[in-house]
């Protein structure tokens, strides 16, 4: 088995004049990683280095207006996450975000408050996605909450950023809670767990994954490296014919 | 459905890898760094490290290793020893590490199991039990002892109410480590995995004993484990971690395959 080498690898960009080169290339794009105190985020600014893909941490909703892309990560329970969130102002900065088209990953939790509730803390949440986070509820007495390991991401409708994921592969998850949106065009993918759970949610210039593309190896990598070169246009291909296309 | 994990444990001792056979006689073995890129390519599914430092004044050495690590290797990364307070585990958390493991310090003080899960998340809390046989007794009822200091001392605390009294205290996980079979590569201890596993509702990883990939299998069927750890058996080169997999995978369980 030969393990997938990113496109862009940290060997390739230490030699000067193909990092000064690179550097030229991406001289006005500004990637922001959202920090809001939700968790440890430098997993996830090493997996976008990795990839050569700058990122800075901003936690001020200023900062928001200027980016080219935004990852908005976090750990830890959706009632302190909102309040951060709001203390701040970058619930209404993120919407502002989204409504102008900047492409947004959201991650685990930085996913579960995109869409309108969670059931955790019982929390109104940001709504950039209709639909509820709710817990497991599992009745196999051997399964266990949080869901915890790797775990097979069966994508159901392509994606950019989902390019190149295979059946079969697997990505890292910690979680209790997870996404039901309202709409079935916003499900990309499936995971099994006593039965299929959302994995990952997609509308237009947003997506969002329930997994931590940061610890899921090479093949995480790769999300990272498509979000990179996203242009943040996506149509579901789940519309009936003649449906809508706002973009 | 969750895959059955193959973690690699590396012993740390200041900046450099160690192997020990029976908690004596390390050996230096290479590169940590290095070593953990390796089996991070070849599909390893979690690391361990495990600071075995002896002198504190070389344990910031080990805030280094993990650094390094983080930067190349994107899977759970999980580092213990000498963790004694939520400063030594946020410490660790900062510098990449996923998960912090608890041990001796936490069987002096349980309470530090309680604050460290408080302050990382119960999830990123791994509670380490170093285990021996011993004659059943009304201290030991399930004959098996909780020990310490790398295995140099008894406590008299039974291993199966320690392990609940853990999983109480909000450890999320635990690895439960055989000092009988530890670098015996006779086999991992399939009666204590399996006593253990089915009594708490937290994964664990069954330590200790591993030398063919049989031995795998058995602590992952008969054993119960979520997760079974490999140290020598990869570190000397005698198998790799993607061989490992295949060979499960060819068994029948449930294992990631593709990375």
């Amino acid at each position: 088995m030969v393990p997938a080498q990113p496109c862009i690898s940290s060997e390739f960009l230490s030699d000067p004049l193909v990092f000064a080169a690179f550097q030229i290339g991406r001289a006005f794009t500004v990637t922001l990683i959202l920090d809001y105190d939700a968790g440890n985020l430098g997993s996830v600014k090493r997996a976008c280095s990795e990839v050569g893909l700058q990122a800075e941490f901003a936690a001020h909703p200023d900062a928001l207006e200027q980016a080219e892309r935004i990852i908005f990560p976090g750990v830890g329970a959706a009632g302190s996450a909102m309040r951060s969130l709001r203390e701040r102002g970058l619930d209404t900065a993120l919407k502002n975000a989204i409504a102008k088209g900047t492409p947004l990953l959201g991650i685990c939790l930085g996913m579960q408050v995109s869409l309108d509730h969670s059931e955790e803390n019982d929390t109104p949440t940001l709504g950039l996605l209709g639909g509820r986070v709710q817990r497991f509820k599992l009745n196999r007495p051997e399964l266990k909450i949080p869901h915890m390991g790797w775990n097979e991401v069966k994508v159901q409708q392509s994606h950019p950023v989902l390019a190149g994921i295979e059946p079969g592969d697997e990505f890292y998850f910690v979680h209790g809670y997870y996404p039901m949106p309202t709409a079935p065009e916003h499900v990309l993918t499936l995971t099994e767990y006593e039965g299929d759970f959302v994995s990952a949610v997609g509308k237009n210039n947003y997506i969002g994954t329930q997994f931590h593309p940061e610890k899921s190896g090479q093949v995480g990598l790769r999300l990272f490296e498509n979000f990179a070169r996203w242009d943040g246009v996506w149509q579901s291909s789940a519309l009936p014919e003649g449906g809508s296309n706002a973009q | 459905m969750l895959s059955k994990r193959v973690v690699a444990c590396l012993d740390v001792r200041d900046g450099h890898l160690a192997k020990s056979v029976k908690f004596v006689n390390t050996q230096n073995i290479g590169d940590p760094v290095e070593k953990a890129r390796e089996y991070y390519l070849d599909g390893l599914d979690e690391l361990v490290f495990y600071d075995i430092t002896a002198s504190s004044d070389k344990r910031n050495i080990m805030l280094d290793v993990v650094e390094a690590v983080a930067a190349q290797v994107f899977i759970p990364l999980s580092v213990g020893g000498g963790i004694r307070s939520v400063a030594d585990a946020t410490d660790l958390r900062l510098a990449g590490a996923e998960k912090i493991n608890v041990n001796s310090a936490a069987v002096a003080r349980p309470d530090l199991i309680n604050e460290c899960s408080a302050a990382v998340g119960d999830q990123n809390i791994v509670l380490s039990m170093d285990v021996r046989r011993v004659a059943p007794s009304a201290a030991q009822p399930s004959g098996f002892e909780i020990v310490i200091n790398g295995g140099r001392t008894p406590t008299g605390r039974d291993a199966l109410e320690w392990a609940l009294e853990g999983e109480k205290r909000g450890a999320g996980e635990l690895v439960v480590n055989s000092i009988d079979a530890d670098g015996t590569r006779d086999g991992y201890d399939i009666a204590l995995t399996a006593l253990i596993a089915a009594a708490v509702r937290i994964p664990v990883i069954a330590s200790g004993g591993a030398g063919l990939p049989e031995h795998l299998h058995e602590v992952l069927t008969d054993g119960k484990a979520d997760a079974a750890l490999v140290a020598s058996m990869v570190h000397y080169g005698d198998y790799r971690v993607s061989g490992l997999k295949q060979y499960l995978h060819e068994q029948g369980l449930k294992i990631r395959m593709s990375w």
